[in-house]
């Protein structure tokens, strides 16, 4: 109780208010312009946020991250095209609720599971934090290593067909992050002798280059998309009501999300994939999945809203980011001297505590801004694409220029945006690259210090949690093995299905050669031969 | 390549191989230079020298992008990658008028600037209406207030600032 009532007081600020007003809100509308999503609303944002006190500048992200999802269901609901990435799923029984004329139902229904798994996470780990907090300082720079280095396996066994190039980017992103006058021996690493290069390459003018300035190439290389919006009457109260008849949904929905949030590179999809499935497997009706069902709404919007509240577990508890946003956030951390990881849960638990809090009052602020401005907010949709590209592009330079003044770190961010751009066209995957980029810096300094006291490998992980870590790890590498060879083995099948042989030429002529060279052969060959010349080849 | 192993590329087709050859030839190159891009620091252990991440990140560029490059689906280069690779190239001008923004904020001011960049560019993609021109101004004149006014986001005075009288000199520095 004293640390709810220390946290509130925390919060008890008139910027802070102001933060969370000004997260809420234009996380919504962010959220519900297709094209622009949080991630490129905190990229911009991220040099505004230093000059402010750690609390204020991490609300005001927070609020964008929290409450983006939110918006992001209004475009997948109503024309069918998710505002942001992890609302692609609400689609599928939105977009069909509009079609037969349930679009406020459908709105309503999102965005009463929104709240639901937004409140529910937070409370989880607002129980949970004490056990966290016991749990945290066990963690020493051997642990926090192998913690880092299962998040960047998890991120990159995430992407399934990507793979390897997941691998790669995440590399190359490690790579960046060692550019620079090297801290410990002060030895320069691939600076070429170029000036500019011996600070480094900072990891705000990589985020911009590849989130925001990327988007705002690929908006404007694009076409403007038409839309027509159904316009909505009546109310949006009933979603809550209907949320009460599937406690179950989601109950279960909130809980994968909380669970996949906590997990570093999991994320918002993997707890959708997992919530929808187990609802349609459940449900009295699987059939009307993808056609407008009411309980796969939930189990989407739940599980999605559930994981930022979660997702910030790893990030104050250990100080690692389990994906792109909460890794840019750690970056306002940095900036104002406040380390997370262990520490912070022992010694400013009221601070973890507010920002919990300043969750909690967001999630309620979201939901009664949605449901008396929904009508009007509906025509943020209608913004052209490239026109948006063009604002992107201006906003982009307040966050890559505002941060040294430095023209070099406009043109570096200019060509990561253009790296951006290939990646967006061939639908690779960006993360990697910066969580490559933050882990890998993680990796370097707790690897080196892990390393001080240990003699033999195996006292790497003689320690419970380190030893935890060290299965977990094989366990993810053993598990995604078998899944590459499964996935090897049907497509062996799917090839062998079509035809009746093997698909391999040299096989076929391999066989075709035994075949004649056997005794059998031999005889079918004399036989067939009989309107031909006779064989002159000695028995 | 089978048709089976082709629908479970992912994404776009064309332009994979450009991209995975770039990639695998610059991780090579890279590699290439650590001896003398990095260096081996005696009495110091193996996993604390300065050499040890950058061997760590760009091995793994070069062996995950070069496995990259040996599974994908289509190993040569058609009209289609070029096609692709000359979009690439086309995006190129939104980097310069980036760059040109870029250079001009600091010589003639972020409000100016703001003011008239956002407009013509609109008109570069191709709008037309007067109406969304006029916005775009508007717009530009928020930003700056919001950013640099209001937030006091650290955005250099110009220096064509310099030329202006008195205390309007310094109210445009700190403000516009």
């Amino acid at each position: 109780m004293d640390l709810l009532l220390s946290g509130l007081e925390i919060l008890a600020r008139w910027d802070v208010v102001i933060a969370l007003l000004v997260g809420s809100v234009g996380g919504v509308l962010i959220g519900a312009i297709p094209g622009v999503g949080p991630a490129v609303a905190i990229a911009i944002l991220l040099p505004a946020t230093f000059s402010m006190d750690p609390i204020v500048g991490l609300t005001v992200l927070l609020g964008i991250y929290g409450s983006s999802m939110y918006g992001g269901a209004i475009p997948a609901i109503l024309i069918n095209t998710p505002g942001t990435a992890v609302n692609a799923l609400t689609t599928y029984d939105g977009f069909p609720m509009t079609s037969r004329g349930e679009a406020r139902r459908a709105l309503s229904l999102a965005y009463s599971a929104s709240f639901f798994g937004g409140v529910f996470s937070v409370i989880c780990l607002m129980l949970f934090s004490p056990v966290l907090a016991k749990v945290a300082p066990m963690f020493g720079s051997r642990e926090i290593f192998l913690a880092a280095l299962l998040g960047i396996i998890l991120v990159i066994t995430a992407h399934r067909g990507q793979t390897l190039i997941a691998a790669a980017l995440a590399s190359f992103g490690i790579w960046l992050n060692t550019i620079g006058l090297e801290p410990v021996k002060y030895t320069k690493r691939y600076t070429f002798d170029q000036a500019f290069l011996s600070s480094g390459v900072n990891l705000i003018v990589v985020v911009l280059g590849l989130f925001a300035l990327s988007q705002a190439f690929y908006l404007l290389q694009g076409e403007d998309e038409k839309t027509r919006i159904t316009k909505l009457k009546g109310g949006l109260f009933q979603g809550l009501r209907e949320l009460a008849r599937h406690p179950r949904v989601a109950g279960v929905s909130a809980s994968f999300g909380v669970l996949m949030g906590m997990i570093p590179g999991v994320g918002e999809f993997t707890a959708q994939f997992m919530s929808y499935t187990y609802a349609q497997k459940t449900s009295k009706q699987p059939d009307s999945f993808g056609h407008g069902s009411s309980e796969g709404l939930i189990a989407a919007e739940t599980a999605n809203n559930a994981v930022p509240a979660a997702a910030m577990v790893p990030l104050l508890a250990l100080g690692i980011p389990g994906e792109a946003l909460t890794a840019m956030m750690l970056s306002v951390f940095y900036v104002h001297n406040v380390v997370p990881g262990p520490q912070l849960f022992q010694n400013d638990m009221p601070f973890v505590v507010a920002l919990y809090l300043a969750l909690l009052i967001l999630n309620v602020m979201v939901l009664v801004f949605l449901l008396f401005s929904t009508n009007q907010l509906i025509k943020v949709v209608k913004i052209p694409n490239r026109f948006l590209g063009v604002v992107i592009l201006v906003l982009s330079f307040v966050g890559v220029y505002s941060l040294r003044n430095s023209v070099t770190d406009c043109v570096l961010a200019a060509v990561f945006g253009v790296l951006g751009f290939v990646l967006k066209r061939l639908s690779l995957p960006v993360v990697p690259i910066i969580l490559g980029m933050v882990l890998g810096g993680i990796m370097e300094v707790k690897l080196r210090s892990g390393m001080a006291r240990v003699k033999t490998p195996l006292d790497f992980i003689d320690r419970p949690i380190a030893a935890i870590l060290f299965v977990m790890i094989l366990i993810v590498l053993g598990l995604h093995i078998r899944r590459v060879w499964l996935d090897h083995k049907h497509l062996k099948e799917a090839k062998w299905s079509n035809k009746h042989s093997s698909t391999r030429f040299g096989a076929h002529l391999s066989r075709r050669k035994s075949f004649l060279l056997a005794e059998r052969g031999k005889k079918r060959r004399a036989e067939r031969s009989m309107f031909t010349r006779p064989s002159t080849d000695k028995d | 390549m089978d048709n089976e192993e082709l629908s479970r590329h992912i994404g776009r087709r064309s332009g994979q191989i450009l991209f995975a050859l770039a990639f695998v030839a610059l991780s090579a190159l890279l590699l290439s230079q650590i001896g003398a891009e990095t260096k081996w620091v005696k009495r110091t252990k193996f996993f604390a020298q300065p050499r040890f991440w950058p061997a760590v990140g760009l091995g793994g560029m070069v062996l995950f992008g070069g496995l990259h490059l040996w599974r994908l689906p289509r190993r040569k280069i058609d009209r289609l990658d070029w096609r692709e690779g000359m979009i690439w190239l086309q995006v190129l001008e939104y980097a310069l008028w980036f760059m040109a923004y870029v250079w001009l904020v600091p010589l003639v001011g972020y409000l100016p600037v703001t003011v008239v960049f956002l407009p013509l560019m609109v008109w570069r993609m191709g709008y037309r209406d007067k109406r969304l021109l006029w916005v775009s101004a508007g717009l530009g004149v928020c930003i700056v207030l919001l950013f640099k006014t209001f937030l006091n986001v650290k955005i250099p005075g110009a220096v064509l600032y310099e030329y202006l009288p008195g205390a309007m000199r310094s109210f445009f520095i700190l403000n516009f």
